[in-house]
Order: C-alpha cells, then sequence, then structure tokens
C-alpha cells in the first residue's frame, strides 16, 4: 500500500490548539470562567469556534495583551483581566490558561496568581475566587493536550487532602458532548454510585431558555466536588491515549492513594461492557436490568442491520480517545476501518487501535496520527470508502468530493443541528449511532438507485 | 444595570440627548472585558482571504490557522485555493530554534503543489516574539519560485484588528501596480472592501455592468492576484466598509492619483447613491450614464417596494439593536430598519472611529446607546434595558440575544444569504421578518411562566 510521506506544511488541520482545549474544560467547572492569557484574538476566536458547535455564550475572558506588555511581561494585564472578570462576573473560579505568546515571553503564571493573592485580597474584599492554571502554549501539542493539562490542574490544584473517606467516584470522562455527560450520570445514578464528574459542560455549554440572562451559566462540576476527590472511593479515566503524566486519575491515585480505572471511552459494545463490569464491581451489584436491555437492544439492532453494513469500509478521525472507540465499535458492527486517523500525537493511537481490533480477522486499519486532512484525503484515494465518520471538518474534501455519508460526531459539528445532543457513549449511545450509520447507508443506496425503493 | 460596565469604559459609551457628544474609541480591548474583538491576526487574514487563486500561509502555530479554515463565506467565480487553511504549524522546537527553515520548506512545499500566482504569509504573535526574519525568507522564494511572496505583518499582540486592515493593505501594495492596464476602459472602478460574502459582490457588478461601468479589481471578493496587480489603472475606487480597505484607496490615491468615494451597498438609499455618485463621477466621460443609472434604480425599487410593505405592516413600530464590526455597516442598517418601520435604540461597533460614532449620534433617536468595542455583559444588559425585538450581529453576539428570547439577524461574514443591493434589502427584510414573527418568542420564559415547576433536586418527583 501506498503511504503518504510527511509534509513539511500543514493543510486542513485534524486538530484545535492547545487553550481551546482547556477553555472547554474550565466551562465544566461551576462558576469557573475561563481565561486565557495571551492577546485578545485568541479568546475570540476560539469563543467563535465554540459557539459555533454549541449555539450557546461562550464567555471567555482574554489579558488582551498588547506590544509594549508582550516586551515587558504580561503580569500587569494578568492582575487588571482578572480583577475586571471576578468583579464584574463575581465569578467564584477563573480558569487560566497560558497561550503561545505568554509562554514564549516568559510569563510565571504560578507566581503571578501567587502575588495576586496577596496584593488584590483586599480588592476584593477578602473574597479571593478559586484560581486554577495551567501551561497550554498552542505550540505544545492538540487541543487534547490542553483539555488534560486544564482537567489535571483542577484535580492538582483544588484537591484537599483533609477530605474524609467517602464512598463517591471520581469520573475522568474526556472530551465528549453534554448529552455524553447526562447519561453517564444518569447511568451512575442508577447504579446508586455517587459520581463527581469533571468537567461537566452539559448544562453550562446546553443549557435551558431561562428568564434572564446568566452571566456565568448554571451547571457544572461542584467547586466542593472537586476538593473532596481525594476522598472517594475510586476513579475511573476514559481515554486508551492517555499519558500518565496528563492523567488527573493518576494524580489523584499518586499523591492520595485513589485506585484508578482506566478505561477506554465507552463507545461500542465491548468499551460500554468495560465501563459496566467495572460499575458493578465498584457498586457490589449487578447492573440495573435498563442496562442490560439496552445492551439486548443494541445486539438485537446490530442482528438486524448486519447486512446493511457488511463489509462497507470507513475512515475515521478526531481526537485519539475518540477513534479508537469509534474502530472498537465499527469493528464490532462488520465495518471495516480502513483509515484511522488523528491530528493528535500521543504516540499510544496505534497500540490502542490494536488492542480494539485485534479480535477480527482481516488486514488492521490503516493508522495515521499526527496528519492533516491533505494527508487522510491522500489515503483515501486508494483505500476507497464507504462511508467517513468524524466531525465536520471532513465534509467537503473527503465526504462531499467521493460522494458518501458523513456520520457527524464529536467536536466540531459546525454544519448540523443539535451536535451537543449527540450521544456516543454506552449501550445507548452506540445504539445512536448505529442508527445514525445504517440510515446513512440506505439513504445513500436509495438516493443512488433511480427505483425509488419504498422498502429497503 | 450600572454596574456591568467597567469604570474604564464608561467613555466608550454614549446615550444620545443625556449628554453633548462625547465618546472614545480605538482604545486597546480592557483586559478581562470579553471583547468581542479578534486580533491584529485576524483583521489581516479576513481582507485577504477572499483573494483565490493565492496561497495563504499563516506562519505560526496551529490554532491561528486553524480557527479561520474556509470561516466566511467568500464565494469564488474560478480557483478557490482561499478555502484551504495552510499553516507552518509551529512546535516547541521551531519556537526554540526559529521557524524560518520551516517556513521556506512550507512555502516551497506549497507552492510546488498548487502553483498560485502569489502567495502571503502571514505573522502570529509568537513569529513576533521568536523574531523570524518573515520578509527574508518571503524574498528568498520569490526569487526562487518567480511569483510575488508577500510578508503580512500581523503578529496578533501589536493592536487591534484595524493595524491587522493596515498590514494588509500594505500587503496588497506590493501587488498593484506591476500588471498592464493598456486594455482598461476610462469608465471603470475598482471595488474595494466587498468580499463577496454569499455572491454580494456580482449583484453589485451587475448594476455597474448595467450603467456602462467595468470592473478591474475586487479587492478582495471573488479577487483574483492580476486584477490587483493592475488596480492602478482604474479611474476610481468605491470603499466599501471603513475600516478594511480605507487604507489601500489613500495609497491609490498619492501614488496613482485615483480619487475614491465611501460607498456602502447596504439599503435602499446607500445602494442607491453608490449608483448615482459614481454616475456622476463619470458623467461627462459619459452623458447617459445618469440615465440609464436612474432607470436601474427605477427598475429594482418598483419590484422591492411592494415587498418590503407587507412586511413592514408586521415589523411596525419594533424595536431594534446593532452590534457590528465597522460603524460603516451601522449607518445603512439604521436607515434600512426606518424602510421596515423599526427604531434603532442601541448601536455600536468594533472598530469605529469618533467620526463614525459622531455621525451615529447624528442620524439616531434621542435615548439611543450608541457603544464602542462592547462586550457580553453590556450587551446584555442594552437589550434588557431597551427590551428590543431583534439584534444585528455575529456570531458571537447571537446566542446573547437568544439567550434573552430577542430574534437575531445575522449580518456577519459567515452569512450565505446576500444582504448588498436592493436584492439584499429584500432579503434582509426576510431575515428580520423571520425572526421577529417567530411564533417561539410566545414561549420564551421572558414572555410566558413554564407551568411547571422548577425542577425536583432529586431523581423523582417530591410530593
Amino acid at each position: 500500500m501506498k503511504t503518504v510521506e510527511p509534509f513539511v506544511s500543514t493543510t486542513n488541520a485534524c486538530k484545535m490548539c492547545t487553550p481551546l482545549g482547556a477553555a472547554m474544560a474550565f466551562k465544566g467547572l461551576e462558576g469557573c470562567v475561563p481565561f486565557l492569557h495571551g492577546s485578545q484574538g485568541c479568546a475570540t476566536y476560539m469563543r467563535r469556534y465554540i459557539i459555533s458547535h454549541f449555539r450557546e455564550p461562550m464567555d471567555i475572558a482574554s489579558s488582551s495583551l498588547g506590544e509594549k506588555d508582550a516586551v515587558y511581561g504580561g503580569k500587569a494585564n494578568l492582575m487588571q483581566g482578572l480583577l475586571n472578570v471576578i468583579g464584574k462576573y463575581k465569578a467564584p473560579a477563573v480558569g487560566i490558561a497560558t497561550t503561545c505568546l505568554t509562554e514564549t515571553i516568559g510569563d510565571d503564571v504560578p507566581t503571578i496568581l501567587h502575588e495576586f493573592k496577596k496584593e488584590c485580597l483586599a480588592d476584593l474584599n477578602g473574597e479571593m475566587p478559586a484560581l486554577i492554571h495551567c501551561s497550554t502554549p498552542s505550540y505544545g501539542g492538540s487541543h487534547m493536550e490542553g483539555f488534560h493539562a486544564a482537567v489535571r490542574s483542577m484535580v492538582a490544584q483544588l484537591a484537599d487532602p483533609k477530605t474524609a473517606k467517602h464512598r463517591g467516584i471520581n469520573l475522568f470522562s474526556g472530551f465528549v458532548s453534554p448529552e455524553d455527560i447526562r447519561h453517564l450520570q444518569d447511568v451512575f445514578a442508577h447504579f446508586g454510585l455517587p459520581a463527581t464528574l469533571l468537567p461537566d459542560y452539559s448544562e453550562t455549554l446546553d443549557g435551558p431558555a431561562l428568564e434572564d440572562y446568566q452571566n456565568i451559566p448554571g451547571g457544572g462540576t461542584p467547586l466542593d466536588a472537586v476538593r473532596a476527590m481525594p476522598g472517594a472511593d475510586a476513579s475511573i479515566e476514559f481515554g486508551r491515549t492517555i499519558k500518565p503524566e496528563r492523567s488527573a486519575g493518576a494524580v489523584l491515585r499518586d499523591t492520595y492513594g485513589v485506585p484508578l480505572h482506566s478505561l477506554g471511552l465507552p463507545i461500542g459494545l465491548r468499551e460500554s461492557d468495560a465501563l459496566f463490569t467495572t460499575l458493578e464491581t465498584l457498586a457490589g451489584c449487578s447492573a440495573p436490568r435498563r442496562y442490560a436491555l439496552e445492551r439486548g437492544q443494541l445486539l438485537d439492532a446490530m442482528v438486524d442491520g448486519h447486512k446493511y453494513v457488511a463489509g462497507k469500509k470507513a475512515i475515521i478521525y478526531g481526537e485519539e480517545d475518540l477513534v479508537v472507540g469509534l474502530t472498537s465499535f465499527l469493528s464490532e458492527i462488520g465495518i471495516k476501518p480502513v483509515l484511522v486517523a488523528s491530528g493528535g500525537e500521543s504516540g499510544l493511537l496505534a497500540e490502542a487501535v490494536a488492542a480494539v481490533t485485534e479480535e477480527f480477522p482481516g488486514d488492521p486499519p490503516l493508522v495515521r496520527d499526527g496528519v492533516d486532512f491533505y494527508q487522510i484525503v491522500a489515503e483515501a484515494e486508494a483505500l476507497e470508502p464507504d462511508l467517513i465518520v468524524g466531525n465536520s471538518k471532513g465534509y467537503r474534501e473527503l465526504a462531499r468530493a467521493r460522494n458518501i455519508p458523513l456520520i457527524r460526531v464529536g467536536f466540531p459539528i459546525h454544519d448540523r443541528f443539535g451536535s451537543q445532543r449527540v450521544l456516543h457513549l454506552g449501550y445507548r449511545g452506540a445504539l445512536n449511532l448505529y442508527d445514525l450509520i445504517v440510515n446513512a447507508l440506505i439513504e445513500k443506496k436509495q438516493e443512488d438507485s433511480s427505483v425509488g425503493y419504498g422498502y429497503i | 444595570m450600572e454596574p456591568v460596565i467597567f469604570e474604564e469604559r464608561k467613555t466608550q459609551i454614549h446615550r444620545k440627548g443625556a449628554e453633548p457628544f462625547s465618546i472614545s474609541c480605538n482604545k486597546s480591548s480592557l483586559a478581562g472585558a470579553v471583547s468581542q474583538r479578534a486580533c491584529v491576526f485576524c483583521g489581516s487574514r479576513v481582507v485577504l482571504y477572499p483573494i483565490a487563486d493565492a496561497l495563504h500561509l499563516v506562519h505560526g502555530p496551529i490554532g491561528c490557522a486553524v480557527y479561520t479554515w474556509d470561516i466566511r463565506g467568500a464565494l469564488s467565480s474560478g480557483p478557490e485555493l482561499h478555502r484551504l487553511s495552510f499553516s507552518t504549524d509551529l512546535r516547541e522546537k521551531d519556537v526554540i530554534f526559529g521557524g524560518e527553515k520551516k517556513l521556506y520548506q512550507a512555502l516551497v512545499e506549497l507552492i510546488d503543489r498548487h502553483q498560485p500566482n502569489a502567495a502571503f504569509v502571514y505573522s502570529t504573535c509568537i513569529v513576533g516574539i521568536i523574531g523570524d526574519d518573515l520578509k527574508a525568507v518571503c524574498k528568498k522564494v520569490q526569487a526562487e519560485k518567480g511569483i510575488p511572496v508577500i510578508p503580512v505583518q500581523s503578529e496578533g499582540f501589536k493592536g487591534n484588528k484595524r493595524e491587522g486592515y493596515l498590514a494588509a493593505c500594505e500587503a496588497m501594495f506590493q501587488l498593484v501596480g506591476t500588471g498592464d492596464t493598456s486594455d482598461i476602459s476610462p469608465l471603470s472602478v475598482n471595488i474595494l472592501g466587498d468580499f463577496n460574502l454569499a455572491g454580494e459582490i456580482w449583484i453589485i457588478q451587475d448594476y455597474l455592468k448595467r450603467m456602462g461601468v467595468d470592473v478591474v479589481a475586487n479587492i478582495t471578493g471573488d479577487g483574483r492576484v492580476a486584477d490587483v496587480r493592475r488596480a492602478h489603472g482604474a479611474a476610481l475606487n468605491l470603499v466599501q466598509c471603513s475600516g478594511a480597505t480605507m487604507d489601500l484607496a489613500k495609497m491609490l490615491k498619492e501614488k496613482y492619483g485615483i480619487p475614491f468615494i465611501r460607498v456602502s451597498y447596504f439599503g435602499i438609499e446607500d445602494m442607491s447613491d453608490a449608483l448615482y455618485d459614481v454616475a456622476k463621477f463619470f458623467e461627462d466621460k459619459d452623458p447617459g450614464i445618469m440615465t440609464r443609472t436612474q432607470e436601474l434604480v427605477r427598475e429594482e425599487l418598483m419590484a422591492l417596494y411592494p415587498k418590503l410593505q407587507t412586511f413592514r405592516k408586521d415589523l411596525e413600530g419594533k424595536k431594534a439593536a446593532i452590534y457590528v464590526g465597522g460603524a460603516f455597516k451601522a449607518f445603512s442598517l439604521i436607515k434600512s430598519f426606518r424602510h421596515l418601520g423599526m427604531n434603532v435604540v442601541m448601536v455600536g461597533s468594533q472598530t469605529g472611529t469618533e467620526e463614525d460614532y459622531q455621525e451615529l449620534a447624528e442620524i439616531t433617536d434621542e435615548g439611543t446607546i450608541i457603544v464602542d468595542d462592547t462586550n457580553p455583559l453590556e450587551l446584555s444588559a442594552f437589550i434588557k434595558e431597551k427590551d428590543v425585538d431583534i439584534f444585528v450581529g455575529g456570531v458571537k453576539e447571537r446566542p446573547i440575544a437568544f439567550k434573552l428570547g430577542v430574534g437575531f439577524c445575522d449580518h456577519n461574514h459567515e452569512r450565505k444569504e446576500a444582504l448588498e443591493g436592493f436584492l439584499g434589502m429584500y432579503n434582509f427584510a426576510r431575515e428580520v421578518h423571520a425572526t421577529v414573527t417567530s411564533p417561539v418568542w410566545n414561549f420564551t420564559p421572558r414572555r410566558r411562566k413554564s407551568p411547571i415547576a422548577a425542577g425536583s433536586p432529586g431523581e423523582v418527583c417530591a410530593s
């Protein structure tokens, strides 16, 4: 098979920048205003990008550095910006992420924050909000590195070592949809397990219509719940490509001895089974009947639909953890993942894909990490896929150009409605994905046929 | 509502009638205020990007290129190289050792692959700090590849969007004067500051054609490098979009003596005035042009007016708020709303000048709020205070309006409906009507309380 040589330039990137991931994660902490230490444009661009997916307000404050600040340091702007945002938003927490500008000029954010806490306490009438910071230069990885850095920072900086033991479970669910978060919360509730899910932007980025504008939208993981994480019974962390040094669960395990269950994103049958059996163990009981039923319904659908999907070839792209889960699921239903691609570069993708595909016969899928859409499109030529699974950024060059369906999952989805309500996780999420995939293939067959079939 | 306004921003807000006109503007955004503005890079990128046969390479880490990938609806009638997102995707080692070599290699690679007619290389924050010599690399590649390779000095932190516009104009001016102008008609114009969103520049070109006027260069909607090269051959520059391309018009006037007029293609008066101004300018060269223009405007208006009246019946007396990038667009919007019987009660822009705001104050009613570089907190407070029926703005403003249960018109660069010209006025009225008269506002919580309780905290109904 022809392999594509690496290029120097990047065309149509299959990733976003580090601070975007951090801003997303901070948005999932209750009352937290994400704050980018850098020039104004970063915050504005990311707001626009996130708003277009969620159709929700996404305020990201900025220290708005100018030319002088770039030369003399951004300390004054950071402190002034914090005072302003805390004052006007009455924010109980601010999540500060750096950008390439402030990392390169060498601003020492922890020290600046330390001084801020001392010098500005009086300005804030003695009430200092929680200030969480993380280092996220955009040349330091993709948005997923930023996301994990922010989650890890929240845990490391807020966790209270004096917390009493409790029977709660910490759940680090990764970069999933608000619908996924709501489903996970239901699952834990039905198991009778009190869970602290971080970050929880299920309400902050999918809020109700209310009588008044919320400067800070309701919802989010309560600060006190994050503080109490060291006392939990266990942590569960989703993502087969999270390195230990980026893992929030590892902080709690290594510092406070909280047992960590590292699972893949629960997409499809086997990865969901792994979650549900873990929950059975932690809860000390069998799964509630509704999940046994959902699992059965999923299997029933997989049987009913298997001929529609049999032998179809798919290209899957997106964040590494997401594509591993999707690859696992597509392999289970009889679709052949021919290319699994990501802009991420954890170095763990190939191994993770192998782990979820090894039980199936035939050639393993081609795995490409650190690639852009130019490379994915080039690979697609020879692979002749029948469908594409990924975010909306592959639409024009990959799906439309080949006249094949794109199943929109993950982030961003900028060309469809209801992106925040796409369910990917658990048996029910698998059923949802299955319906989307089968119907897309049926529709394609129906549209391409001159007959106008009314039964397929 | 007072508490939402930052002390430092009070001078950037004016209430007409309450005090003599005074507003400060063109300031750096206040740290921590969640400005709706972007950066220098954004300014340059939006102005140059519609040049469809040029390579647009963003030299920096990946974000700047990702967030500007095909986000705007600038259409091209031919090549579509501008719809791809090119980046040097700088990594840590590039930041430490410098990115010049990578830039050189990326440029060569992309020029070989796409054979563009020119390349623009955008500088980002990080490049300004690590000190890559963009000019030297561009010069070297230009010599090797035989196409113009133009650095755009758009480091994000070096000001606001306005500086970005200037950098873009300076970049384009390097192309101007290098093309053959011998076959250009004496009745010719350049269209500046139109980005061909939803095909708008084609509407304007059609009007000009019907008047007998040729277009030399579109700057930059549906733009081509070769056209920009011979832009100095046009007899007149039409400048829309107050901030973005005025600098280029001034350069063209200074060096080539080409006069310019400011125009707007939004709304009935401004669209007609733009065409009449062009006709007046060419009247001595072509005495029939004024009659042709009058006929054109009459024809268009006869078709448009009856349609507007049907919308107006439902919209009479409704209140509108406007927040746009450039102030010039706001003038046209105020007039357009008047045609629909609506009142503008708040108007603002990201980058207006003092003169712009002065003029806004003159054409608006008593009590209208005029605001420079605002933010979500202020906007939501103004919308509530004025109890508006519709808000006109961009993507970042939309959720603010919707969360407050207020209609919204997308007057931004992502729009898919043409809003320019007489056709655009119809589309605008239709969109305003569609959103203002939607039944959903009957049910939003501000208008009708929910019949069900706020929710029991538990999983089951609390008895």
